[in-house]
């Protein structure tokens, strides 16, 4: 059987990594290149980039990253951030990402899933989805709605319609971001994830409000995730990859432990 | 020369960084004339059997492989590599490059939490050894990507499987040839592992 994946997510603002804490206040914390080959030799399964860097002219930057992770590092990562059109999404494959992530770009034009999925193939695209908590109703019937622009605008746009829609669209994987738990270490939006996880057939990956392994532990099982996203658990050095593995083995879940 | 035969299928480019990483000197290429003058092959590959089996064709690089095979010099197919090596595949209806007996066909699950593709870490169990696979042991996990699977008609020619859903073929030889369905070039050190034993194998397998 598949074993769960501990993805790390590393924020990167012109080139420099970032920890973002409900996506408004941002401090730079080091190299992601070192954070990257760091993470990888302690048996991390996956990463993912996301370029936050806020001016279009800077975002060549990443692909040095990109470059330079895909030298030293050989498990899957993808970059989100900023990809707008399957010019883009080729971009970051030639330099070395294995797969991309769409948000706001494929909220605003849907198509974008598809012609990536074309392009690329469904298994390299990976949709993200930044989601709030709304009052359930007829316009939000999951009672959950996707917003853009790192959190700030909401789209109206109901979260489990979506992410049915982007599996249609041709997305491999969803990555279920919650932004009322981001950057709370308060754990996981565990109804989101489930309500999602149930609904699609396609791999999910939980993001957003990982403070402590027994979050992870509950995403994983409870919440049905395919995969759990962290980012500063590690990042600030309270938790190491291979210190969560071991403890979630522990507990009974599949991970993998030899590297 | 190693040479990584380049037909449109997939980031050839993730596979050269993993040879340059293990210290082997790499080229991509689609002629087949440099194909059939290396002395290994990578035949890699994401993406369909269809599109791929199209393009070899057009390149005139089906016969380059065959011809490369059939000179006993070692080559190691990667993912789709693996599966186009075989008679026949149910994606696109294809014939294939009949380098090793059998069939490549679709996961089909009643049980709805299999997920297609198979996506992520997932262990092999190593059924014989094989030169190749002397720095890794069975149970060791590797990186998936695939909605098919391969099956040799020859038990013989089955190195290691893997279970999802049911127990698949995840490697398979036959003399000069092995291949992986798993990507080994995004399987951390034990993917790599394999890699840098292929930049020294003869091709031979030793009678076991």
């Amino acid at each position: 059987m598949l074993s769960k994946r501990i993805i790390a997510c590393l924020d990167v603002r012109e080139g420099k990594l970032a920890k973002s804490v409900k996506f408004v206040d941002t401090r730079d914390i080091g190299d992601p290149v070192a954070k990257a080959k760091e993470y990888y030799a302690d048996g991390l399964d996956e990463l993912v980039f996301y370029d936050i860097t806020a001016s279009s002219d800077k975002r060549d930057i990443m692909l040095d990253v990109v470059e330079a992770v895909a030298e030293q590092v050989f498990i899957p990562f993808s970059v989100g951030g900023g990809i707008r059109s399957v010019e883009d999404a080729n971009k970051l494959l030639w330099a070395g990402a294995e797969k991309i992530n769409v948000n706001s770009a494929a909220v605003l034009r849907p198509e974008l899933i598809a012609e990536c999925a074309y392009a690329i193939g469904s298994q390299n695209v990976v949709l993200s989805m930044d989601i709030i908590k709304v009052t359930v109703g007829a316009e939000f019937p999951s009672g959950y709605e996707i917003v853009i622009n790192g959190g700030r605008t909401p789209t109206g746009i109901d979260a489990l319609y979506w992410a049915l829609r982007g599996e249609e669209l041709g997305a491999g994987e969803l990555v279920v971001n919650s932004i009322d738990a981001d950057g709370t270490k308060q754990g996981y939006e565990i109804n989101l994830t489930r309500m999602i996880a149930e609904a699609v057939s396609i791999p999910v990956i939980a993001s957003g409000g990982a403070g402590k392994p027994e979050h992870l532990l509950e995403v994983l099982t409870v919440g049905k995730a395919d995969a759990a996203l962290v980012a500063s658990m590690l990042h600030f050095g309270e938790y190491t990859v291979s210190g969560l593995k071991h403890w979630l083995r522990a507990q009974g879940v599949k991970v993998r432990l030899k590297y | 020369m190693l040479v990584i035969v380049d037909y449109d299928a997939g980031n050839l480019r993730s596979v050269l960084r993993a040879c340059e990483h293990v210290g082997i000197e790499a080229t991509i290429s689609a002629d087949p004339q440099v194909v059939m003058a290396a002395d290994r092959l990578i035949f890699p590959g994401v993406g369909s059997a269809e599109s791929a089996v199209d393009t070899l064709q057009q390149r005139g690089l089906d016969t380059a492989l065959k011809a490369f095979f059939a000179a006993g010099k070692p080559m190691l197919g990667i993912c789709l590599g693996s599966q186009v090596v075989l008679d026949y595949s149910e994606e696109g209806d294809r014939d294939c490059l009949g380098l090793v007996a059998g069939v490549v066909q679709k996961f089909d699950f009643a049980d709805r939490t299999l997920k297609i593709p198979h996506i992520g870490w997932n262990a092999v169990e190593i059924l014989k050894p094989h030169p190749l696979l002397k720095g890794v042991e069975s149970g060791d996990e590797f990186y998936f990507v695939h909605s098919y699977y391969t099956r040799p008609k020859d038990p013989g020619a089955i190195y290691g499987m893997t279970e999802y859903g049911l127990r698949f073929c995840s490697m398979l030889g036959r003399d000069n040839l092995f291949a992986t369905q798993f990507h080994l070039e995004k399987s951390g050190r034990k993917g790599l592992a394999i890699l840098a034993e292929f930049g020294q194998w003869d091709g031979k397998i030793s009678p076991c």
